[in-house]
């Protein structure tokens, strides 16, 4: 294992499904003689060309439109947002025609692509490039959609996703860019499957479900939790918003048999309503106490530090939860 | 496959002849209840898609809007299968998932059958560069209506298309109205065919309503484009002869701009030139009309006793199985 960030281990998983197969080719704003505008693709151009590493015009409806068109004629796109808030722009492409033509076309047409690049708030971006679009996106049937936290998952999950033959969302965060974590060597070929969970850390009093840029905010308010309260907590990744790993899910619940979602969208319709529906409806006798969900304030994302902090799901907010459902 | 110049004639007018026909069928099952949802009729525009499939290959690539039972037929797609998937049934081109919006037919390289106006022109962009990517000398054909041409899908995608200088032609079937409302309440330009200026393309106007033009003016934009890819432009003038959709009785148009189209159209006037130079008789015509007016007849008999998609089979095609190797 070597120590790389979260950026380098995305850079690699690109790098070797361009290398593997030739129908594979990145495209979007500034992947390609700007190196990405966040670096993920820094040296891609250089290696693999400008056939494959393709700029485009600041243009999301047409060029996520070309991907699904390049897609039903064989090729593997990989199609780059600079980030999620401006896939709405192409929204039309990812929800109405990526994966609505397998069914509409009675099974003629699959769409292997993949639509990535970071989501969700990261730091004083404002109201409009703040969204965390999992929960629009995890409403439509036909796509898959993954939430990276660690360097390994993001390799993994990256490359597992490219291969993939439906259209699939790799969900990055700009805040774990620079993240490091322990990853494989280059020469293993690291693959993880959609739709299952990853249990990130043990424990027996309460689970703490939760998926990219809270999955660090959980894990080191656990180590206070234990610290501090002496409660236990079990933090589970989801790795995955759809499919979505049940089985894990209900096997840490059971355990526990009290629950905290940590979630970073926003409340209504959020993830974490469908998960705690789950819960609910399989191992109701299971629980302890209700459900409780820490997410974002329902409201449009305030420029303003203090605010954006206020609206943010933090560890003071996970705590209170979490000694909520131990009655502590 | 035979160029244009070897097409044969009497061959397409067979096929606008059966695309009318199964055309009329369709408009009478819908109104019997047979056929749901959404219906669009193509009638009167038939030179508009059988010339550009005379002027290309069958290994092109086809993509148009909501307006597409033509499409599938001229690309070979059975009458039996567009029927059938008209009456949601398990045998349609679509196995009776898609309906009349969202016919396809892989093996015909017929790629839909797209409702959402506008939405399918990125789609032929990414075809086209797919074909340049694997250095094929195949050309897309991109149709779409003369109320495509205020979306922002589409300005996107000529834009892309021009400065990628991918192998595609964009096909404006402009039957003068979007819906209800007219080229004139909806587009700030005077002429169409002026949009491929702004993405530095070569446009043409052609009159939907002559075979011949179509197929000969097609044939020049795809030699050139597959000698050396780029985009080019076709703003093609024709007139749907029914309502935007079935329900729809087009009172925002006079009965005399209507015959006036009818007077020029497009089957009589491809059967005047045929007969005209010794190429066709009356008879013929007859034994050809009747012929398509059996297999439309016979549609329906197939689409009727065809069975449903099956229940179970509800969720199968939400997702793809396996992975690339």
């Amino acid at each position: 294992m070597r120590e790389i960030t979260y950026r380098q281990a995305l850079n690699e998983a690109l790098a070797e499904e361009l290398e593997r197969d030739p129908n594979v080719f990145l495209m979007g704003e500034e992947v390609a003689e700007y190196n990405g505008a966040y670096k993920v693709s820094q040296g891609l151009l250089d290696r693999f060309g400008s056939k494959r590493i393709i700029d485009t015009p600041i243009s999301e409806n047409g060029f996520a439109g070309m991907g699904v068109g390049a897609a039903m004629v064989g090729l593997r796109p990989i199609i780059e947002f600079m980030t999620f808030s401006f896939s709405l722009v192409a929204f039309d492409q990812v929800v109405n025609n990526a994966p609505n033509m397998l069914t509409m076309s009675g099974g003629q047409f699959n769409i292997p692509i993949t639509f990535r690049g970071p989501n969700g708030p990261a730091h004083q971006l404002g109201a409009t490039h703040s969204h965390a679009t999992e929960c629009l996106y995890a409403n439509v049937p036909g796509l898959k959609i993954c939430t990276p936290a660690t360097p390994r998952d993001a390799k993994g999950l990256l490359k597992t996703a490219v291969r993939d033959n439906n259209p699939v969302l790799v969900l990055e965060s700009e805040l774990l860019y620079s993240s490091k974590g322990l990853v494989e060597p280059l020469d293993y070929e690291l693959l993880i499957p959609l739709g299952e969970a990853e249990l990130k850390r043990e424990g027996t009093d309460v689970s703490i479900i939760c998926y990219a840029q809270t999955v660090p905010l959980a894990l080191a308010t656990a180590e206070t939790l234990q610290n501090e309260e002496e409660i236990n907590a079990e933090v589970l990744d989801l790795r995955s918003i759809k499919p979505l790993d049940l089985t894990a899910i209900l096997t840490s619940v059971s355990k526990t048999h009290r629950v905290v979602i940590v979630e970073q969208d926003r409340p209504f319709c959020g993830v974490g309503a469908e998960v705690c529906y789950r819960i609910q409806k399989e191992i109701f006798d299971e629980l302890d106490a209700p459900i409780m969900r820490v997410s974002q304030e329902d409201v449009p994302m305030p420029y303003n530090e203090r605010l954006e902090k206020a609206v943010l799901p933090s560890a003071e907010k996970l705590i209170a939860a979490v000694k909520k459902v131990c009655y502590a | 496959m035979p160029g244009p110049e070897q097409c044969d004639e009497v061959e397409m007018l067979s096929l606008m002849l059966l695309i009318r026909r199964f055309e009329e069928r369709a408009s009478q099952q819908y109104q019997a209840q047979k056929i749901g949802g959404f219906c669009h009729l193509y009638i009167g525009q038939e030179a508009v898609v059988v010339g550009a499939v005379a002027a290309t290959r069958h290994d092109d690539y086809i993509i148009t809007a909501y307006r597409d039972h033509a499409h599938a037929l001229a690309r070979g797609t059975t009458a039996d299968a567009c029927m059938a998937e008209l009456f949601g049934k398990a045998t349609g081109c679509s196995r009776g998932l898609g309906g009349s919006m969202h016919f396809f037919d892989r093996e015909n390289h017929m790629y839909g059958g797209h409702a959402i106006v506008g939405a399918h022109v990125p789609l032929a962009a990414g075809m086209a560069f797919a074909a340049k990517y694997r250095s094929e000398d195949r050309v897309t054909l991109c149709f779409f209506g003369d109320g495509a041409i205020n979306q922002g899908g589409f300005h996107e995608a000529l834009n892309l298309a021009g400065l990628l200088k991918l192998p595609i032609v964009f096909i404006c079937e402009n039957n003068l109205f979007a819906m209800g409302t007219s080229v004139e309440r909806s587009t700030s330009l005077k002429q169409i065919v002026d949009r491929a200026e702004g993405y530095d393309m070569p446009g043409e106007i052609v009159d939907g309503m002559n075979f011949r033009e179509v197929r000969d003016k097609l044939a020049e934009v795809v030699t050139s484009i597959r000698k050396n890819p780029h985009p080019a432009f076709i703003e093609i003038r024709t007139y749907r002869y029914r309502g935007h959709s079935m329900s729809d009785p087009a009172s925002y148009r006079t009965k005399e701009e209507l015959e006036k189209f009818r007077l020029d159209d497009p089957i009589t006037r491809l059967r005047a030139q045929l007969t005209r130079e010794g190429k066709l008789t009356n008879e013929e015509f007859d034994e050809m009309d009747k012929r398509a007016k059996e297999m439309a007849l016979a549609s329906v008999k197939f689409a009727e006793k065809s069975p449903e998609p099956p229940l179970e089979k509800l969720y199968d095609y939400t997702y793809a199985n396996g992975a690339s190797a």
